[in-house]
């Protein structure tokens, strides 16, 4: 008759924080990730400055001096550059969320990605007509 | 050929005597050409004949010899020695417990591949005399890529999220539920979707991207589990706010 056989599988614990340490593809998935705080940041800056006009000219033009300061201009780089960070990691991700297939053959990865850009780019061109820059 | 001798430190763990697993060296001659299973097999045949792995076809077919090399999740078979300096670490796939040396449980990833249903359930039955379930070359194309997986789970072993919330039903089976909904010959997707629209199904992943980096196959589980979110997504729309399409 067989042995009794004794089975005791070892369970490895998963770091809870360090995880993403442990190769550069888990940091740049953080950095992709942790830089959306600064998108959600300047969108609080854009509901402040929708109160202060609802205050009334003068809090408003305050805020518009307090926008010129060095802090808001260092705040405002520094979102810029996150901003462009998290929107290219994501745009360069579409293919694989939205494959596109026509006939038999599927589309490549970059037109998917850069019909993301081209739209980017007109939306932000509409944006500055309307603000007035043209 | 050419030989070096090439450093190996293998995770052992003997469930009967040992209380945690423990790093063995091996010295072993290798030839210029050899993958590490071939350096785990002279270690097997010619130095010591305890240790315990999983392999079967050496061509990265079968998806057995999975494991972590030097902390990456890749086929044994397919890892040339020629790519690593030094001493080569070689532990189970991470991610599952570990039933002896490099064999580890995974009764997990096998429940989950058959809560997802990954076979063909046709819209209607018909008799064979009928004929076949015919398809054009463009509806195979869509789903194609998505039969290409071997089952060796380096996806899972490459997933936080799966090493943090086990519940999740992970990359691979919901890529194979992916597989059979995208086929014009299957009718099963509502009850794939019970399963794979859920919290522990789809909407644990948050788009690491790890199992598609990972893939010996290039199946890109990655790209699947975005597909069904998206179409999980459009689901969801058109029952709440388009009720009049569900009757």
């Amino acid at each position: 008759m067989a042995e009794q056989v004794t089975r005791k599988p070892y369970v490895r614990e998963v770091p809870r924080l360090r995880w993403f340490f442990r190769h550069p593809r888990y940091l740049r998935y953080m950095a992709r990730e942790v830089t959306c705080i600064f998108i959600g940041a300047y969108t609080l800056l854009l509901l402040v400055g929708i109160r202060r006009l609802a205050e009334g000219q003068a809090a408003y033009e305050g805020f518009l001096q307090a926008l010129k300061g060095p802090a808001s201009v260092l705040f405002h780089v520094v979102a810029l550059v996150f901003a462009l960070y998290h929107t290219a990691t994501w745009f360069n991700v579409t293919p694989k969320a939205l494959p596109v297939q026509i006939g038999e053959e599927f589309l490549p990865g970059r037109v998917v990605a850069g019909a993301h850009y081209v739209v980017w780019a007109l939306l932000s061109l509409a944006i500055l007509f309307l603000a007035g820059v043209f | 050929m050419s030989e070096r001798l090439v450093e190996l430190e293998v995770l052992r763990y003997n469930p009967e005597t040992d209380s945690e697993p423990r790093f063995q060296r091996y010295s072993v001659p290798c030839q210029s050409e050899w993958v590490v299973l071939d350096a785990l097999n002279h270690v097997k045949d010619n130095l010591d004949p305890t240790l315990s792995y999983r392999w079967s076809c050496h061509m990265a077919v079968c998806g057995s010899c999975g494991m972590m090399i030097n902390g990456e999740p890749k086929l044994a078979c397919k890892a040339f020695l020629r790519n690593y300096e030094g001493v080569i670490r070689v532990e189970p796939l991470a991610h599952f417990p570990i039933e002896r040396d490099l064999v580890t449980v995974i009764d997990d990833f096998v429940t989950k591949l058959k809560r997802v249903k990954p076979y063909l359930i046709p819209k209607q039955d018909k008799p064979v005399s009928e004929g076949e379930y015919r398809q054009t070359p463009a509806e195979l194309k869509k789903y194609k890529q998505f039969t290409l997986c071997i089952n060796c789970m380096l996806c899972y072993a490459a997933c936080p999220e799966y090493g943090l919330i086990p519940k999740f039903i992970g990359p691979a089976a919901i890529t194979l539920a992916h597989r059979y909904n995208q086929d014009s010959r299957d009718g099963g997707r509502d009850e794939r979707q019970k399963e794979i629209a859920t919290t522990e199904g789809v909407w644990e992943c948050s788009f690491v991207g790890a199992c598609s980096e990972v893939c010996p196959e290039h199946v890109d589980p990655a790209s699947a589990l975005q597909q069904v979110k998206i179409k999980s997504t459009v689901d969801w729309y058109k029952e709440h706010l388009m009720p009049w399409l569900n009757k």
